[in-house]
């Protein structure tokens, strides 16, 4: 499995409700499922990989993570997961707090902008940087945000987003090999991830 | 639901298939329709492949579409030109997999395929029913269902899966009979037909209404109204299209000719052509009451009304079910919206569903062409609620 996602699997209670926005094909769902009995729903937009996942018995909703999320009622999930979408968001804060509705905890992972290469780039060359976890140019990116993990932090405090765990990793894009970052994070790490709740809940 | 009947690509035929013959009212103890009049006896055509499973947990109840039957899958007697109307997705090995699963189908109540309908005979007079036969709904197709699935001793069905017509029957055994449905399967369908829906069907029973050889209903002794119920049906195909179908097998391409006939009468395009063919075809094998009654069912189905005081989400409320809801893209009958909105009150009622839009070209009907993908969701769908199933079993005991 994905370095990133087996650290959100490792999250997540034995049986608990999970949904996944933006869930692909589904395979963290189905991982889940297998592994630790979860229950999940996943949402996608492309229908090749709505198929795909329902086709692994997966519950999957083709459509728009943004109005897809809203129609639950309130706690219904244990977990939301937003893996590697939250750059692509237009509205972050309304969305986290759309999860943070439906689901009891969200979580929530995203390429660190701050990462000591993508710095680089942009203090030596002056280019706009690409890298493997960001791979598009200034011209083509569906990545309309940039994040960092300290941005990310103050974002979390500014929305009242609790932040229960938080974890750096530092792994190549979408490979399954990967270590944890404690050191300067926010330099040397190159994705956040985050385990939020609700203030109060 | 037009004549689109293809093998599917993978698996063999269920083989050689019976009709039967089930009474499920008797005229002492008849069904009470919707419209509060009572119905008896009333007699339900139907087929079924596979065996049903000692735990009897494995039975799949198929639903046909305004024109289908009972027959299904594999074929009467072995030189039959045609498979029944969903062989592609029925039989051993396909996505509703006879070796797996106890597939049931049934004519609707108020249909001409040996259901009893505005064509059989009435016991009070000793003549065909014509126009008193009772209007029949959607609900009432689904409680003469229900009498048949116990007398084939099915308490909880594995599935309800239909298209059209036969979505809006699946859609009401989930929230009617809920505690005997664990999973529903709803293509290319609404909750409630939409004002467009109902103009096509309107203009389809004027059309028959107006044959002279109509007469009322009353046509059982001398020549139908072939006419009307053949411009019926073609109105019905247009609306199994769609534009870019349309413009793709036909376009303007004229019928065995070079150039236009200049003759009112004759059918110059191939479009004309196809939809004559069609509406001939159709009444060779279908009744105009039949389509009348049926088409009005259609009509009146509105589950939010019925089941939801005019809420779609007070209607599911009443669900229990796991559903796979699917639209096609160029479906325009009942658009991808309409599924949308259903999925919508589902969620609101925290059910588990799956919706996915496919992306077709040949309209409604595309529900009856072969579709990998969705033969695949609904294989694999059909295999999860058996190992579901198979477990909650298990956890009771």
């Amino acid at each position: 499995m994905r370095y990133d996602l087996s650290i959100i699997a490792s999250w997540i209670e034995p049986g608990s409700k999970v949904l996944d926005l933006g869930c692909g094909s589904g395979d963290l769902l189905h991982i889940l499922s297998v592994d630790k009995g979860v229950r999940g729903t996943g949402i996608e937009r492309e229908e090749g990989k709505v198929s795909r996942g329902i086709e692994k018995g997966l519950s999957v909703l083709h459509g728009d993570i943004n109005e897809e999320v809203a129609d639950y009622p309130d706690g219904h999930f244990d977990y939301v997961i937003l893996s590697q979408t939250l750059q692509q968001v237009y509205d972050p804060a309304r969305l986290i707090r759309e999860m943070l509705r439906v689901g009891k905890r969200g979580i929530v992972s995203f390429p660190n902008f701050a990462y000591y290469r993508i710095r680089g780039q942009l203090l030596f060359r002056g280019r706009a940087p690409v890298s493997r976890e960001l791979p598009y140019e200034w011209y083509d990116t569906p990545n309309i945000r940039v994040i960092t993990i300290r941005d990310f932090r103050r974002f979390c405090r500014k929305e009242g987003f609790v932040i229960e765990r938080e974890t750096a990793v530092s792994t190549p894009h979408h490979h399954e090999k990967g270590a944890v970052v404690t050191f300067l994070p926010n330099l040397l790490a190159t994705y956040g991830m985050f385990l939020l709740s609700r203030r109060g809940a | 639901m037009s004549e689109y009947i293809e093998h599917a690509p993978s698996g063999t035929s269920v083989g050689r298939v019976e009709k039967r013959f089930f009474t499920v009212a008797e005229a002492n103890g008849p069904l009470t329709v919707e419209s509060g009049r009572a119905l008896g006896p009333v007699v339900l055509a139907y087929e079924t492949y596979g065996q049903l499973s000692q735990r009897a947990d494995n039975a799949v109840l198929v639903l046909h579409a305004l024109t289908g039957d009972s027959h299904a899958a594999g074929y009467y007697e072995p030189g039959d030109a045609k498979p029944g109307w969903w062989d592609l997705m029925i039989g051993p090995g396909k996505p509703i997999d006879t070796d797996r699963y106890y597939v049931i189908c049934s004519n609707v109540i108020g249909g001409c395929m040996g259901s009893t309908g505005p064509s059989s005979i009435d016991p009070a007079t000793g003549q065909p029913y014509g126009l008193t036969f009772p209007v029949i709904t959607i609900g009432d197709m689904v409680q003469a269902q229900k009498r048949l699935v116990e007398h084939l001793g099915v308490a909880r069905l594995l599935s309800v899966v239909g298209g059209s017509m036969g979505g809006m029957q699946a859609l009401e055994w989930s929230v009617r009979y809920p505690d005997m449905v664990r999973t529903a399967v709803p293509l290319a369908t609404t909750t409630k037909h939409s004002a467009l829906a109902i103009a096509f069907n309107e203009v389809a029973r004027q059309a028959i209404m107006a044959d002279p050889n109509w007469n009322g209903g009353n046509y059982y002794d001398g020549v139908p109204p072939a006419h009307g119920l053949a411009v019926g049906r073609m109105i019905g195909h247009i609306t199994y299209l769609s534009d870019e179908a349309m413009r793709q097998k036909f376009d303007r391409r004229l019928q065995d000719r070079c150039e236009n006939s200049f003759v009112l009468e004759e059918p110059d395009f191939q479009v004309e052509s196809y939809l004559r063919y069609q509406g001939q075809k159709f009444v060779d094998r279908f009744d105009a009451n039949s389509f009348l009654y049926i088409t009005k069912a259609a009509d009146y189905f509105n589950l939010e009304a019925s089941h939801g005081c005019g809420s779609a989400v007070a209607a599911f409320a009443k669900a229990k079910c796991r559903y796979l809801v699917a639209s096609f893209s160029s479906d325009w009958l009942y658009p991808t919206y309409q599924s949308r909105a259903m999925v919508q009150a589902m969620k609101k009622n925290g059910l588990d569903v799956s919706f996915v839009e496919l992306e077709a070209k040949w309209g409604h009907d595309a529900f009856l062409l072969p579709n990998a993908r969705l033969s695949g969701m609904i294989a694999r769908f059909l295999d999860r609620a058996l190992v579901d199933a198979a477990k909650e079993d298990a956890r009771a005991l």
